[in-house]
């Protein structure tokens, strides 16, 4: 038997293997096609202060190996969520994190402290990165200072594990990286989407409805990769890597880059049932190469 | 909501019918689970750069006896293109049945209209309504008679009423010119449509001015098709709603048009 399980600082994972948020629903969209509790947890969709809408239609389009989205955050709302829909979901058996998103410092701890009182709730996602709203979201994540007081001001009234999840659309990750430690973070994952737009060359018009977008998949894995393990290589806390991951190779290369855990997001569009499929696959591959325990593997990257 | 699976079927038949329209059929080694008209099928076509998203297709018509299902496509884009190549023998992997289906009638005149390849759930809804002891009628619109696609199977079923751009074939115009539309007081009490949107908006506004219910099945871009993405949203009268799973057929009432 090989042990998969590993620890992101208070977290308890029975595998390294989680779904990202936005691209995995509540998980009940997925109950007919992986276990939910075969995984190490799963990450739920950006929640914020009061419902919103999100942005107008159209919000998705595809690229070559990826797609750029323009959600803006549709959701009920943190009282919705923790009222009607965290009744349904908390006996998935594995960790089930919130991703939380604002657009003030305000609303960001007013979030954060809803949740602290539901206790079973493990830990938060800090969604800092958003491309897709205008006010707040990714502008906190791309500066040094707002990001360690949104992450500082989040700490104080928030317990348990608070990960939070870093933008790749600045030009040093890593100093962003140290803040947030720095501030109290107990783990960072990365990376949310680029920033970037399509255009249709027929009608001179943009593909999306706001013009530019997130883009996510396997285009996006090379820049993800080389994110994680400069970050990896520069702080104490744990990473967790995800940006194109669709299979288990691809989870090894973040492993081995330094990532104790990943996520998986885009892929489960593409196969519904491909996170329950890595984590058999991570098995496989530590069979094969007589690893006992996937800790082993963590930054095992040999740059010799 | 009903289960939903992914699986392989195996392509039986790809069959020309028109320079942009082929007829897929494929099998499924088992039984095929109950499927509703107006609901579709991811589909995944070979997963080269163009084609990374499945693509959505509408249940053309279903045979449970030999479990095999039928998808109509029209080629528009290296999608489309790829799946219209495909030949019998090759593997195809579909995530479904997705999404709402058209609703049986409470009254007994009835009216499909579609458009483009907007005619593919209409086969699969006319064979329903006819088994549960409805008439369907269909009208179908097309730029010109040689966008006409597998006419006689319509006709098995109930009369059909065409109309062209071009007028090569019965009525010139769209299919709002048609006889059996220009009276205010048609001889239908219930009206279901797929097609190019300008299309449907149309019939949703000429049902909603005579008191005839209007349904209407939508196109909208996805990504994932099963609610996760909140990517195919139409904004409806509580808000915006996934095409996925709170569509794509919805009572034109519903929305916002
Ligand atoms: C519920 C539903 C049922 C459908 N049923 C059928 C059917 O039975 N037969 C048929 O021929 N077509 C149907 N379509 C449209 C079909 O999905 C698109 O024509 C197809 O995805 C185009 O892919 P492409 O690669 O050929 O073209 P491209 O235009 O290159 O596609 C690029 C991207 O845009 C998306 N896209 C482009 N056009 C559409 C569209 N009209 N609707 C949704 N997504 C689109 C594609 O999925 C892809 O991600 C249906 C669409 C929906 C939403
Ligand atoms: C449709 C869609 C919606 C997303 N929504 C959120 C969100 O609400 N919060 C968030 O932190 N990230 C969100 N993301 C970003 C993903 O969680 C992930 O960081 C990104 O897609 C890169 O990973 P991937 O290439 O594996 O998809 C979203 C991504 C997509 C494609
Ligand atoms: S396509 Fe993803 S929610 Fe409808």
């Amino acid at each position: 038997m090989v042990d998969l399980s590993v620890d992101i600082g208070n977290l308890q994972l029975k595998n390294p293997v989680m779904t990202a948020s936005g691209t995995f629903g509540y998980g009940e969209e997925y109950r007919d096609f992986v276990d939910i509790s075969a995984l190490g947890g799963i990450i739920v969709k950006g929640t914020t202060g009061s419902h919103r809408e999100g942005n107008p239609y159209p919000r998705m389009a595809e690229t070559p190996m990826g797609m750029l989205n323009a959600v803006g955050l549709q959701n009920k709302g943190v009282d919705v969520f923790l009222s009607e829909t965290w009744p349904r979901i908390r006996t998935f058996r594995t960790n089930v994190l919130v991703n939380v998103s604002g657009s003030t410092v305000e609303e960001y701890v007013e979030i954060a402290s809803k949740i602290a009182e539901v206790k079973d709730i493990p830990g938060i996602e800090l969604n800092i990165s958003c491309p897709n709203v205008k006010e707040g979201g990714m502008t906190f994540g791309t500066s040094c200072p707002s990001a360690i007081a949104v992450t500082r001001a989040v700490r104080e009234v928030f317990p348990r594990h608070l990960m939070v999840k870093l933008s790749p659309n600045v030009t040093d990750i890593v100093e962003i990286a140290k803040g947030v430690e720095g501030a109290g973070a107990d783990s960072v994952s990365l990376i949310n989407t680029l920033l970037g737009m399509a255009i249709d060359a027929e009608t001179w018009r943009p593909l999306l409805s706001t013009v530019t977008g997130g883009l996510s998949g396997p285009c996006i894995k090379p820049v993800a990769l080389r994110m994680v393990w400069q970050v990896a290589s520069a702080v104490k806390i744990p990473v967790v890597g995800l940006g194109g991951i669709s299979s288990a190779t691809d989870a090894v290369e973040f492993l081995l880059a330094g990532a104790s855990a990943v996520q998986v997001g885009t892929a489960n569009f593409v196969d519904p049932s491909v996170s329950g499929r890595i984590v058999d696959g991570l098995a496989g591959y530590m069979q094969r190469h007589n690893i006992e325990k996937i800790t082993d593997i963590i930054g095992g990257l040999d740059v010799s | 909501m009903s289960k939903k699976y992914i699986t392989d079927f195996v392509i039986l038949e790809n069959r020309r019918h028109t320079h942009e329209f082929v007829i897929l059929t494929l099998q499924h080694p088992e039984m095929l689970p109950q499927m509703f008209p107006g609901q579709f099928a991811e589909v995944r076509v070979d997963g080269s750069p163009q084609t990374y998203l499945r693509r959505p297709l509408s249940i053309h018509d279903v045979d449970y006896k030999n479990n095999t299902i039928k998808l109509l496509i029209q080629e528009v884009g290296p999608g489309t293109r790829r799946l219209a190549s495909m030949k019998s023998g090759e593997k195809l992997n579909l995530v479904y049945p997705l999404g709402t289906y058209y609703s049986l009638p409470d009254k007994k005149r009835v009216l499909l209209v579609g458009g483009g390849c907007g005619v593919a759930p209409l086969l699969f809804l006319g064979r329903y309504l006819k088994e549960n002891g409805i008439d369907p009628r269909f009208l179908v619109g097309a730029r010109s008679e040689n966008d006409l696609v597998e006419l006689d199977a319509y006709r098995e079923l109930g009369d059909v009423y065409i109309t062209t751009e071009d007028g090569s074939r019965g009525t010139r115009g769209f299919v709002i010119h048609h006889p059996v539309m220009k009276t205010f007081e048609p001889d239908f009490d219930w009206l279901y449509t797929c097609g190019p949107e300008p299309m449907m908006r149309v019939l949703a506004k000429y049902s909603r001015e005579r008191n005839i219910t209007c349904e209407v099945s939508l196109e909208n871009k996805m990504a994932c098709g099963i609610g996760a993405c909140l990517c195919c949203v139409t904004p409806t009268i509580e808000g915006n709603k996934c095409t996925c799973t709170d569509g794509p057929v919805f009572n034109a009432n519903y929305l916002k048009w």
